[in-house]
C-alpha cells in the first residue's frame, strides 16, 4: 500500500467565538495534493476552519481554539512562523478582493511583501502566475490599469493567481465561485484541476454539484460537527450518515 | 391619517431642505461679498510685499504673511506627523479596552476646548516652563496641540473607512502588520487624512487666541530671524488694525481680512483638489 502524505492534519479541534462554539472536536486529515471538498449549510463552520488554518481568526479577538491543527507535521500555533505559514497557505476569498491598485501590483504585492523587488523577477511572476489562473491573455495588454476595472469572473481569477504567486503550498477557496456565472466557474474549475498537480486544496462550497465534479474526496460539516469524509463518489452515493445522505439529497440545509 | 398628498410633501420637504441651506450659505456669500468689495482696492503686490509703514496706518502686510506661513508650516510640521501615528496606533495597534476608550473620549473633548484655553496652555507649558519665550516655535506648538485632535479623529475616520478585506488579504499573503498598514491601509486612508489635516490647519491659521501669548508681535518692522523669534500674523494684525491703532483707514483692515480669508480659502480649495483627485481613483 502507498502511504500518502498528510498535508494537514487536525486533532481534536475546537473553535469558539465568545464561547459560543464553532467547530466541535473536529478530526481529519487532508492529504497532499488532493483536493478535499468542505460542503455543509450555512453556521456550520466551513469558513471557521478555513480562516484558522491560515490563522487570519488570530485578528478576533474572540476566537478561542483547543485541540492540534498540524501542517506537514508542525503545529501552526506553536512550530510556524506565522507569516511563513501565511505565505505557504494561500486563501481565496468568498467576494474578489482585488486591492485598488493596479493589476500588476495586486499580482506583485505578496512578492514584494517577502522582500522581491527586482522588477524582472516579478514580471515574470506575474506572468507565471496569471497563466495559471487562465488570465494572462485577458490582462496582458492592461497590467497597469486598476484591477478594480475587471469583471467580478476576471477579479476572482486575479485574486487566484495573487495566491499562486507566492508558490503557496496550500490553496484554500471559499466559494470562489458564489457570485460567478458558469463560464466563470468553469475556468476556476478548469484551473484547480491544473493546480492539484503542484498543490493542496481545500475547496469550501455551497454547491454540491461543484464538489462533485471537482473534489476527490468531500468532508460533511454541520453546526460545527464534521459528520463525515470519504471519497467523493461514496458521499454522494453511498453516504454512512443519515444526514449527509438528507443534504446531499437536497432534503435539508 | 394622512391629509398631504405625496407630490405637496414633496414639494415642502424639497423647499425646507432648500431654504436651510440657502440660510447657511447667504452670510458666508455676504461676509465674503462685504471683504472683498470693500478690500479690494488695497490689494496690491505693494500691500503684500512692503512693511507697514507710519504705525501700521500705511504700507503692507509682509511680515504678517510671512509670520502666518511660518506658522502653518511649524504647526504642519509638527502635527502631521504626531497626529498620523497616533491614530494609527489607536486604529490599528491598540486594543479596544477602557483605556483606549477613555482616550479617545478624551480626544473627542479636546477638540471642543476653546481656542483661549489652548493659548493659555502653551503660554504656560512653551513659553514659560520650557523657556521658549513668545516665539515661531511656541505658537506653532501650541497650534499643534490644538489641531492634533481634529487630525487624529479626521485619521481615524480615514483609516477605518479602509476596508477590512484589504487587511485581510494583505495579512492572507503573509505581510506583518506594519506593511499591511504601511502597504494596504495608509496609501487608501492618506486623502481623508490629508484633506482633515489641511482643514484643521487652515482654521487653526485664522486663529488670534493660541497665537497672542505664545508668538504673535503687536508690531515688528522686519521678518523673524529665527524659530525662536516672535512674528506677527494676519489675524493678530487684523485684530490690532481694527481695535488698537486709531484712524486706521477702513480698507486697510478689509483688506487684511481679505488676504487671511483668500489664504484660507487657498488653502481649503487644495484640500478639494486632493480629495477629488483621489476620488476618481477610489472605486470601493
Ligand atoms: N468573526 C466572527 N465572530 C464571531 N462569530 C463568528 C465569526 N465568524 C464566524 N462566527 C460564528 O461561527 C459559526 C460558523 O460560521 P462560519 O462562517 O464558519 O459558517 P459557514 O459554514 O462558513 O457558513 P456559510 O455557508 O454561511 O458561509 C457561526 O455561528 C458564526 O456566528
Ligand atoms: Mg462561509
Amino acid at each position: 500500500m502507498v502511504t500518502v502524505t498528510e498535508k494537514i492534519k487536525v486533532k481534536s479541534f475546537s473553535v469558539t467565538f465568545d464561547g459560543e462554539p464553532a467547530l466541535k472536536n473536529v478530526n481529519f486529515s487532508v492529504k497532499e495534493k488532493e483536493i478535499l471538498g468542505i460542503i455543509g449549510p450555512a453556521n456550520s463552520g466551513k469558513t471557521t476552519f478555513l480562516r484558522t488554518l491560515n490563522r487570519l481568526n488570530d485578528l478576533n479577538p474572540r476566537y478561542q481554539h483547543s485541540g492540534e491543527l498540524l501542517i506537514d507535521g508542525k503545529d501552526i500555533y506553536q512550530k510556524w512562523d506565522l507569516f511563513e505559514l501565511r505565505k505557504k497557505i494561500g486563501m481565496v476569498f468568498a467576494l474578489p478582493t482585488p486591492l485598488p491598485i493596479s493589476i500588476f501590483d495586486n499580482l506583485a504585492y505578496g512578492p514584494r511583501r517577502h522582500g522581491i523587488g527586482n522588477r524582472r523577477q516579478l514580471r515574470e511572476i506575474v506572468e507565471r502566475s496569471l497563466k495559471s489562473a487562465f488570465l494572462w491573455d485577458e490582462v496582458k495588454d492592461r497590467l497597469n490599469e486598476s484591477a478594480m476595472k475587471l469583471s467580478g469572473g476576471q477579479q476572482q481569477r486575479l485574486c487566484i493567481a495573487r495566491t499562486i504567486a507566492l508558490e503557496p503550498e496550500v490553496i484554500l477557496f471559499d466559494e470562489p465561485c458564489s457570485g460567478l456565472d458558469p463560464i466563470s466557474t468553469a475556468k476556476i474549475e478548469e484551473a484547480m484541476q491544473e493546480f492539484k498537480k503542484r498543490y493542496t486544496l481545500v475547496l469550501v462550497t455551497n454547491n454540491t454539484k461543484q464538489a462533485a465534479r471537482v473534489s476527490d474526496r468531500v468532508a460533511f460539516f454541520l453546526m460545527g460537527e464534521l459528520v463525515e469524509i470519504d471519497q467523493t463518489q461514496k458521499i454522494f452515493t453511498v453516504p454512512k450518515d443519515k444526514r449527509t445522505e438528507g443534504y446531499v439529497s437536497g432534503r435539508y440545509g | 391619517m394622512r391629509f398631504l398628498n405625496p407630490k405637496v410633501e414633496e414639494k415642502i420637504v424639497f423647499l425646507s431642505l432648500f431654504l436651510s441651506t440657502l440660510v447657511i450659505v447667504a452670510p458666508v456669500i455676504l461676509v465674503i461679498g462685504i471683504i472683498v468689495s470693500r478690500g479690494l482696492s488695497v490689494i496690491s503686490w505693494q500691500f503684500l510685499t512692503t512693511m507697514p509703514r507710519m504705525g501700521m496706518r500705511a504700507g503692507g502686510i509682509f511680515p504678517a504673511i510671512v509670520g502666518t506661513v511660518y506658522l502653518v508650516g511649524g504647526t504642519l510640521l509638527f502635527a502631521l506627523p504626531v497626529g498620523i501615528f497616533s491614530a494609527i496606533y489607536l486604529s490599528e495597534y491598540s486594543k479596544r479596552n477602557w483605556l483606549t476608550r477613555l482616550i479617545e473620549l478624551a480626544i473627542v473633548n479636546l477638540a471642543g476646548v476653546p481656542s483661549v484655553v489652548y493659548g493659555l496652555f502653551g503660554l504656560g507649558l512653551f513659553v514659560v516652563f520650557l523657556r521658549l519665550g513668545a516665539s515661531i516655535l511656541a505658537g506653532s506648538l501650541t497650534l499643534a496641540v490644538m489641531v492634533l485632535p481634529v487630525i487624529i479623529t479626521a485619521s481615524r475616520e480615514a483609516l477605518q473607512s479602509v476596508p477590512k478585506s484589504f487587511r485581510e488579504v494583505s495579512y492572507s499573503l503573509g505581510a506583518t502588520r506594519w506593511q499591511t498598514i504601511r502597504h494596504a491601509v495608509l496609501p487608501h486612508a492618506l486623502p481623508g487624512i490629508l484633506t482633515g489635516t489641511v482643514l484643521s490647519i487652515s482654521r487653526a491659521a485664522g486663529e488670534t487666541a493660541p497665537i497672542l501669548f505664545t508668538v504673535a508681535a503687536f508690531y515688528l518692522p522686519r521678518l523673524p530671524n529665527s524659530i525662536f523669534d516672535q512674528a506677527m500674523a494676519l489675524p493678530y494684525h487684523l485684530y490690532v488694525l481694527s481695535t488698537q491703532v486709531p484712524n486706521v483707514r477702513i480698507e486697510l483692515q478689509y483688506g487684511t481680512a481679505l488676504v487671511l480669508v483668500g489664504l484660507i480659502v487657498i488653502t481649503n480649495l487644495f484640500a478639494a483638489v486632493i480629495r477629488s483627485y483621489f476620488r476618481v481613483r477610489k472605486q470601493w
